[in-house]
């Protein structure tokens, strides 16, 4: 069992990190060819990466250490609960903080960093990004919750390792009313936090409408290719999560080397297909105006509350 | 002679000492005196707490220093955690008063008054009988009314804010008194053990009229919406380091009351009374974490967090609550305990954000905060200070309130299975309430922390800020000593609190702590602080590192900000808290009923053209206006219409003497 922990130590941030940029650069894509473009691959985000690491690190005068310290607290973050998931492993070696509200603090934390280096700017569009990332913080919060309660609540543990152990061993749950509800509460809560569409645009550089980028609008440099490079793992992260909560299927639970690999493939190709649904929903929707995200999120909450009140009855 | 009763008998000497040092002593010294008196009753006080939670019990009589009643001390575990508290808090605000009282704070009163505040608070959860208990509390009222209204030379609000609290404590007295009589008229005897011998036979309607009342008088105590409305006025009028002792200690005793009457002398109860306490828990927190949201002053939004916290330490002593009436103690324990914790979190991060917020006022002489900001480059000890406060505050790991939160969740969740149809419904909105709590409280934390510190200064007052004096600094590092503390070594602390929950609730204690996870017992759960901790520094190690390795090696130059291209800022461009919280105020508009109206002045050639545009906003406390305004608008007419019995002349004062004395005797021949 340890040999099978400490493979899943090193190799989730390891596959997460090489992996998040190409599933941007496979959303891209997918996106590119859906609207009759051409794309530019799916390695454009490495290289992308490349180039900036490559380049000066700026200061931006009247900034300070929480600017500075942002990003890296960000990737930081993403990294120790790519490396407490459940990704490719139901053990986990930092199990005592593999638990989901932990986890969705953390990823919280990484947020509350950039959104207070924007403020650390003191330009209207790092107030104005951190303003409303917060707001949407806040309100995301409930409905992620609630969808763990309804999660945790039948297995009577909110350990991540045990909600993905009880699931293998009873199938037939997933499709229960309880898990669908819980999978779209959440899957909408995810999309508000990841900044996806309907709710932030991440291609847009329009000032009415720019959330997360206007967050970040300063930065440059290597600077920027890890606030990019952090922001890509933590969507990985959470498609990862989305997808082992509820088909779990493929996670290793010994410590065969073939096992794990199968599992690195299954995790992958979860994560490939999950981007890929929600490049392509993408295609098909505008973007919300920031005053009506509050209501899709009020609905994603109400499907979160109606699995908790169905697991009781189911129960 | 054990350790508590020489810890506890020397923490009164010596803060009753450091009063007489207030008054006696000459100006000079006077400050340093109080302030280092307190310090020491507040650190022979944690001793003493300590020492109750380990286990150890005192007594004490002295029937002949009371007429009547007496007074009788009992110190316990559960006394003795809010003991600790207090003396924990104590330390911090008496180092931290030295530096702050040297601006006109100085007065015999103020100093005398500080030590015998913190005095009577020591005394409150100690007192073993009803006559102690309320002499203590009215004790505490008054020396707090007299902290509160210190500067009320220097601004005229404050003699307002006095006003509001007077009537309010002393209402909440009223209840208190009321409840706790009915119990004794029932008892015989006005001392705790017989109380709860009489509890037991008295009927269910009786009990909990007894404890409606008590709920009321403590809940105004502890800020609680509805009861809440002198809170966001009193604490920020006081001086700072009696709001951090007001805001971190006193309202405690609140829910040490609700507590120690619910629990301990009414032996627990029927359901609807923890579903009333859940409920009132529910809406405190969100109502409390919205109006701090919103707030632009820093100490009435730490005020109205002290009333979200408090909201949410009742959701989990009302959930306790439930689960006993359930019948099971081990997640009654759980939730307790979960409390309890919470209650020594937010006063320790309580304690630091009053304090840095003080050495703010201090420095700027503002606490608007859309006139601060950019104090981090002149006054980096108290940016530090307020920084760990928020991230604490906002219950985001590895700040300690995340601990407790996530014990609060952890007894929620697991209580659902336990009991019937009221507790399903009630459990998921529970959990619902302190997700959009902790959510908003992240919001309100960023705001404070960003706006206020961060970025550019927005007035000359911040700009021209200078770091506060060595002692008040060393106040605020005490507090935050605390925090840090508590963040990585909770596993010391809960085993102890989990006992002080078994002793309440009759089960096994809730929480096994080992050095490094903690463990929740009867049910699945765990958590490790410290490895939670240190993965993050790890992680932003290794994050560091790779940067440094991988990206290029050329110096960071400095440059000006882009913004998108555009010439110089200035300070006036950037966001405010007002417009920070702006989006905010439009999704809970329902909730708020902010009023803003736009004047616009048009030059007089053409309407077309604009000489001036003015916009005001204001968020006027809804409960307040729907409550509160319609009793005082009555009341002030009842004086009114009663005004016109008094026209000034003797004759016919005297005569309504007459006429009342032979009422009351027409009343008794007819009675007897």
């Amino acid at each position: 069992m340890n040999g099978l922990r400490v493979a899943a130590a090193i190799g989730q941030p390891v596959l997460v990190l090489a992996l998040s940029p190409l599933l941007v650069g496979m959303m891209r894509q997918i996106r590119a060819r859906l609207e009759g473009r051409a794309g530019s691959g799916i390695g454009q985000p490495w290289r992308d990466l490349r180039k900036l690491m490559r380049k000066q690190p700026v200061a931006p005068r009247g900034t300070g250490q929480v600017y500075r310290t942002a990003p890296l607290l960000l990737l930081a973050t993403t990294l120790v609960v790519s490396v407490a998931s459940p990704f490719i492993a139901t053990g986990s070696l930092l199990d005592p903080i593999g638990d989901l509200f932990a986890v969705i603090a953390l990823l919280t934390l990484g947020t509350v960093a950039l959104a207070l280096a924007g403020l650390d700017t003191g330009t209207a569009f790092g107030g104005m990004g951190a303003s409303r990332e917060t707001t949407i913080v806040a309100l995301v919060e409930p409905t992620l919750l609630v969808a763990v309660f309804a999660l945790s609540v039948r297995v009577g543990s909110t350990n991540l390792g045990a909600i993905v152990t009880s699931t293998l061993q009873d199938p037939a749950r997933v499709f229960s009313p309880v898990s669908l509800l819980a999978a779209v509460a959440l899957g909408v809560a995810i999309i508000a936090e990841t900044g996806r569409l309907p709710v932030d645009n991440p291609s847009t550089h329009l000032e009415l409408t720019m959330i997360h980028e206007a967050m970040v609008l300063e930065y440059a440099g290597p600077d920027l290719a890890v606030i990019e490079l952090a922001s890509a793992m933590r969507l990985t992260v959470f498609l990862g999560l989305l997808a082992n909560l509820f088909l779990p299927w493929g996670i290793a639970t010994s410590g065969n080397p073939l096992l794990i690999l199968g599992a690195a493939a299954a995790f992958v190709a979860k994560v490939a297909v999950l981007g890929a649904v929600l490049a392509a929903g993408e295609v098909f929707l505008a973007k919300l105006r920031l005053f009506r995200v509050p209501e899709l999120l009020a609905g994603s909450f109400v499907l979160g509350l109606l699995a908790v009140a169905a697991s009781f009855s189911l129960a | 002679m054990n350790l508590l009763t020489v810890a506890l008998t020397t923490a009164i000497g010596v803060g009753s000492l450091a009063a007489v040092l207030g008054l006696l002593s000459p100006r000079r010294v006077r400050a340093t005196a109080v302030g280092v008196g307190t310090a020491l009753c507040g650190a022979a006080a944690t001793v003493a707490g300590v020492a109750a939670i380990g286990g150890q019990h005192a007594t004490l009589e002295l029937p002949g220093l009371l007429p009547l009643a007496g007074v009788s001390i009992t110190a316990d575990p559960v006394a003795g955690v809010f003991v600790a508290v207090t003396g924990g808090v104590a330390i911090a605000a008496g180092i931290y008063g030295i530096g702050y009282s040297r601006h006109g704070l100085d007065g015999r009163g103020v100093q005398a008054a500080f030590p015998l505040f913190i005095v009577s608070m020591l005394l409150v959860p100690v007192a073993a009988s009803v006559g102690t208990f309320l002499l203590c509390w009215e004790l505490m009222a008054l020396t707090s009314l007299l902290l509160v209204v210190a500067e009320h030379r220097q601004r005229p609000e404050v003699a307002s804010a006095g006003r509001w609290y007077a009537v309010m404590t002393h209402l909440g007295l009223v209840a208190i008194l009321s409840g706790l009589l009915l119990l004794t008229a029932h008892a015989g005897s006005d001392s705790f053990p017989a109380l709860r011998q009489a509890a037991r036979h008295l009927s269910p309607t009786m009990r909990g009229v007894v404890f409606v009342l008590v709920l009321i008088g403590f809940a105004s105590k502890a800020g609680i919406v509805p009861l809440h409305a002198w809170l966001p006025r009193a604490h920020p009028e006081a001086p700072s380091h009696v709001s951090a002792l007001m805001s971190a200690a006193m309202v405690n005793l609140g829910l040490y009351g609700i507590i120690r009457v619910g629990f301990d002398l009414l032996g627990g109860g029927t359901r609807w009374w923890w579903l009333l306490v859940l409920a009132l828990g529910a809406v405190s927190a969100i109502y409390g974490i919205l109006q701090a949201a919103i707030s632009t002053d820093v100490k009435t939004l730490l005020g109205y967090s002290t009333t979200e916290n408090m909201g949410l330490v009742l959701v989990g002593v009302g959930a306790a609550g439930i689960f006993a009436s359930a019948g099971s103690p081990v997640l009654a324990g759980l939730a307790v305990t979960a409390a309890l914790l919470h209650v020594i979190n937010h006063a320790a991060f309580k304690t630091l954000l009053f304090l840095a917020a003080g050495s703010v006022l201090h420095a700027t002489g503002t606490r608007d905060l859309d006139r601060l900001g950019g104090l981090r480059t002149t006054m980096p000890a108290t940016t530090a200070a307020f920084g760990l406060g928020a991230l604490v505050a906002s219950a985001l790991p590895p700040g300690a309130a995340f601990i407790s939160e996530w014990l609060l969740l952890q007894a929620l969740i697991h209580g659902l299975p336990s009991a019937g149809m009221a507790t399903a419904i009630a459990m998921p909105l529970a959990v619902a309430a302190v997700a959009l709590t902790a959510g908003l409280a992240v919001a309100t934390f960023v705001k404070a922390f960003g706006v206020g510190f961060l970025a550019r200064p927005r007035s000359p007052r911040a700009r021209d800020a200078v770091e506060s004096p060595a002692s008040m600094i060393t106040g605020m590092a005490v507090a935050a000593a605390g925090c840090v503390a508590l963040a990585l070594l909770p596993t010391l602390l809960l085993p102890g609190l989990g006992k002080v929950g078994a002793v309440l609730m009759g089960g096994p204690s809730a929480v096994a702590a080992g050095p490094i996870t903690l463990r929740l017992v009867g049910v699945a759960g765990s958590l490790s602080p410290l490895m939670l901790t240190a993965a993050l520094l790890v992680g932003l190690v290794l994050a560091a590192a790779a940067v440094r390795i991988l990206a290029s090696w050329r110096v960071r130059r400095q440059t000006r900000l882009w913004d998108c291209g555009a010439g110089p800022l200035s300070a006036r461009m950037e966001y405010t808290a007002t417009s920070f919280a702006e989006p905010l105020q439009r999704v809970f508009d329902d909730v708020l009923q902010a009023e803003q109206d736009v004047d616009v002045t048009h030059v007089t050639e053409s309407r077309y053209l604009v000489q001036a545009v003015e916009y005001h906003r204001r968020v006027p406390d809804r409960v307040e206006r729907r409550l509160y305004e319609p009793v005082l608008r009555f009341t002030a007419a009842w004086g009114r219409a009663g005004r016109r019995l008094a026209p000034g002349g003797v004759h016919r004062y005297l005569g309504y003497g007459f006429y009342s004395l032979l009422a009351l005797l027409l009343l008794l021949v007819v009675t007897r």
